[in-house]
């Protein structure tokens, strides 16, 4: 890709989510299994980047899939939520690596991006299932959801990440 | 003062999580009530845009499909036709018909969700407004929620906020169709009375008491029935005529008559 991170960030966003629209969002593997591989925008977007602005793509990368889809703003909830918590998901993961300036995702090992990329997915379909379902008698539905979709969706990633991830060299 | 703003500063980006977060939740807590906010659907041009071009080029791919399934309908209607015994001619006077019928093409189908929405590519344009009625050949699809110029969002039967007036086939015993969000292919049938004989494999069709569909729409057939807690009413799991899955040529209908009936019953409503 570019050198340039920022065009190469806009493309990505762009990109991602018409996959997501024209593919994903019309899987319906099983019947119900619709992978969220939107995702990796928040995967891969630069750690040292500022705070706020990723805030503010990761709640308009939600809410622009929300048009698309008719889910309100579940999408906006759901990916801004991560986006604030990957930080604590990133220390939790990497430990106090993380905080130092020649830290890079693709240095780290593959477990740890595995983990990383598990609990960014799980938190993200938890909350988005919640609120869609939005009822504690149907648990077992949510549930359900949570962990088939959320298989889907880390096989899709991980399938994307090693062929378009930057690969160590 | 300076107290303020520091702290402002210093927690600016939880500050900022919260506030967008509260904008999504609003959104969302709108979308549990009956109408949805206007702007924020499908609809909008944007994406019916790019919606229907993406249709336009994956429509070749089951043509052939599509063309058999309107050579069936032909069929059926042709034998209604020709076995339909008539003293008279039959009347075609528009002005005394009740149901106007157009036709549209779904452009995004969803059925995975609990509360599903069907985009066609036909709007207000074309005249179509909000709470009309949508089937297809075989059955109920659904009820127009929001329109814009050239596009519509459907209210699809699979979403937990529907609810359709229907009956047993050649009975007048009515209750409610709704949807329990668990498979695309069955919807429930609620208020049925335990003095009701049912049976497995009975027609349900639509009833008389809505507004938006004509009577004797077929829905489904019955697949399995239980009474409910207070053992006084059925629950019946109704197996769909439509596969909710492969949808693409509808039919949107209007009532004529319905701005006179929703008088009516205000008018009651306003009474009591």
């Amino acid at each position: 890709m570019t050198n340039n991170p920022a065009l190469a960030n806009a493309f990505r966003f762009l990109l991602l989510l018409t996959v997501q629209v024209l593919v994903f969002n019309r899987l319906n593997f099983f019947g119900f299994i619709n992978p969220m591989v939107y995702i990796l925008f928040l995967y891969w977007y630069p750690i040292k980047e500022n705070r706020n602005l990723f805030l503010v793509l990761a709640f308009f990368l939600g809410f622009i899939l929300d048009f698309f889809s008719d889910t309100m703003a579940l999408h906006a909830a759901a990916s801004l939520t991560i986006a604030y918590l990957r930080p604590t998901i990133m220390r939790f993961v990497f430990g106090v690596n993380y905080e130092f300036q020649s830290f890079k995702l693709s240095n780290s090992t593959r477990i740890q991006q595995f983990t990383f990329l598990t609990l960014l997915v799980i938190t993200h379909h938890g909350i988005f299932f919640s609120l869609e379902i939005f009822s504690f008698s149907n648990l077992l539905l949510i549930l359900k959801k949570v962990v088939f979709t959320g298989i889907g969706t880390i096989v899709i990633c991980t399938l994307f990440i090693s062929l378009f991830g930057i690969s160590r060299e | 003062m300076q107290q303020i703003i520091k702290f402002i500063v210093r927690y600016k980006t939880a500050l900022l999580y919260l506030f967008l977060l509260i904008i999504s939740l609003a959104f969302t807590a709108d979308s549990h009530s009956y109408h949805r906010s206007k702007f924020f659907n499908s609809a909008n041009w944007i994406s019916g845009t790019i919606y229907n071009t993406s249709q336009n080029i994956t429509s070749y791919f089951n043509l052939e499909e599509e063309n058999q399934k309107l050579v069936e309908e032909n069929q059926r209607l042709r034998k209604i036709l020709f076995n339909f015994r008539r003293d008279h001619p039959m009347e075609l006077d528009s002005t005394t018909m009740n149901y106007t019928v157009q036709t549209a093409e779904v452009i995004k189908n969803s059925y995975a969700r609990p509360d599903n929405y069907i985009t066609i590519d036909k709007g207000s344009k074309q005249g179509i407004r909000q709470d009309m009625g949508v089937i297809t050949s075989k059955g109920i699809l659904g009820i127009i929620e929001h329109t814009t110029n050239n596009f519509a969002t459907v209210q699809s039967i699979l979403n937990s906020k529907s609810t359709i007036n229907a009956k047993l086939k050649n009975t007048n015993y009515f209750g409610s169709l709704v949807w329990n969000g668990k498979k695309y292919n069955e919807v429930q049938l609620v208020d049925i009375p335990r003095l009701v004989p049912v049976l497995v494999g009975d027609t349900i069709v639509t009833g008389a008491m809505s507004s938006i569909f004509p009577e004797n729409i077929p829905i489904g057939t019955i697949k399995k029935y239980s009474l409910n807690e207070s053992q006084s009413f059925y629950n019946i799991d109704v197996e769909l005529f439509n596969d909710m899955i492969n949808i693409k040529h509808v039919y949107v209908i209007e009532n004529k008559e319905r701005a006179e009936v929703q008088e009516l019953e205000s008018k009651i409503t306003n009474d009591q």
